[in-house]
């Protein structure tokens, strides 16, 4: 406890649920098992959330329902004296690329599919692993999830250009871009994987990797 | 073991921690998972008090000056931040628009504001206002959606996508905006969930 302490090495500890308490997650305070509202800031209080992995696959799904269509149709419409043009948004990518930009190019390739593709994996495993753990090494698992659960806000970045090259380039003739309904999509499939890596309870992942060490 | 002031549960793994007194300028860590449960800095709630009402003034810039600006020979083109918020505002677009403006604008000014409401009193000595709780855990909540730093991103990567069809130039809302981005990563660096709950309790117990 005197700020040193490195996860990987200590991976058993006394729980708030060992001691017969819970904590709440809002503002680390503990109660008594059993109390069901927070005393100091008034937040729901469970010691497992028992429905939780119903909420992550759930969201899970949807979120890849609508990362299908956000891939196929166009993300950007652009219009050039007279000639239109449709990008998705690999498209985009190979554009920015063809122009020499390989930075920004490679920016826009993680944010808009690494992360998403590697998000649906990860969240996927770890809702495997948290109902049947076997044969995993627990560092594997120790920090897959705050990464993931931080990295995801972050493949965001293609609407807000989208949302910034529309509303910037609106020169009637000469040139206009529009959205295409891959924006909306993609859009939608980040909220989803967001509120499915939100609904995870970490604390449960916690226990699997003390019980995986155990053996 | 029996629940008290001291005993702090770790939020992401449950490990149980006794914590005192917080030294000045240490962090302590859970022992498990290596999550920041309390920051030692006795001005911690003043420093986000600062921080938090720098970036709701500068957040006003943002929304009303203009934001970017496109030339292209004969033509202009300026956007302001509820310009790009309002691009998808037609037809199926619509309700990306207003998600757009919660990401950009709504749900940070609604954070800062929640922050503000729940710690002001406390950096100039007073009582907390009622609802304090309420509002300190709101903005704990709304952390992962307010993502005015990814559009930040956003700019620039837009700003390479144009960088040979037209001449940008930056408007004050732009560094306006940057500098709340700035401010807010300041701001969470300062926060520590036990230790503002610690003295937001302590707070309301005189």
């Amino acid at each position: 406890m005197d700020g040193t302490g490195h996860g990987a090495e200590n991976l058993k500890a006394l729980t708030a649920l060992d001691a017969g308490l819970v904590g709440c997650r809002h503002c680390t305070r503990v109660a008594p098992l059993g109390a069901t509202i927070c005393t100091r800031c008034g937040g729901a209080l469970e010691s497992r959330d028992r429905t939780s992995m119903q909420r992550v696959w759930a969201w899970w799904l949807v979120g890849l329902l609508f990362f299908i269509p956000a891939n196929l149709y166009p993300m950007l419409i652009t219009q050039t004296v007279g000639r239109a043009s449709e990008a998705t948004i690999v498209g985009g990518v190979i554009e920015l690329a063809q122009h020499g930009a390989y930075g920004v190019a490679g920016i826009v390739f993680f944010a808009s599919i690494i992360i998403p593709v590697g998000k649906f994996i990860a969240i996927g495993y770890l809702a495997l692993i948290v109902r049947k753990p076997h044969g995993h090494k627990p560092k594997s698992l120790l920090h897959l999830f705050e990464v993931v659960e931080w990295i995801g806000r972050w493949s965001m970045i293609d609407v807000f250009v989208v949302a910034i090259l529309v509303a910037l380039v609106q020169f009637n003739l000469l040139a206009t871009i529009n959205p295409g309904i891959a924006a909306v999509c993609f859009a939608l499939s980040v909220v989803f994987t967001m509120l499915s890596a939100l609904s995870f309870d970490s604390r449960r992942i916690w226990d699997q990797i003390e019980t995986i060490a155990d053996e | 073991m029996e629940a008290g002031d001291d005993l702090v549960c770790c939020p992401v793994c449950d490990a149980l921690h006794r914590v005192g007194e917080v030294d000045d300028d240490t962090r302590v860590r859970c022992i498990r998972c290596n999550t920041v449960i309390a920051v030692g800095r006795p001005e911690a709630i003043l420093r986000i008090v600062v921080l938090a009402s720098t970036a709701l003034i500068l957040m006003t810039i943002v929304v009303f000056y203009p934001f970017l600006e496109l030339r292209n020979g004969i033509f202009t083109s300026k956007a302001s931040v509820f310009q790009t918020v309002m691009s998808f505002s037609e037809g199926v677009m619509a309700p990306l628009s207003i998600a757009v403006a919660f990401f950009v604008i709504v749900l940070p000014v609604a954070r800062l504001m929640a922050l503000l409401w729940a710690l002001f009193p406390l950096s100039i000595g007073a009582k907390p206002l009622r609802g304090a709780r309420t509002m300190l855990r709101w903005a704990e909540i709304l952390k992962p959606w307010a993502m005015a730093e990814i559009f930040m991103v956003g700019v620039a990567v837009a700003l390479i996508k144009l960088a040979d069809l037209a001449t940008l130039s930056m408007g004050p809302a732009f560094w306006s905006f940057a500098a709340i981005v700035f401010i807010t990563a300041l701001k969470d660096t300062q926060m520590s969930k036990h230790s503002i709950w610690t003295a937001l309790d302590t707070a309301q117990r005189t």
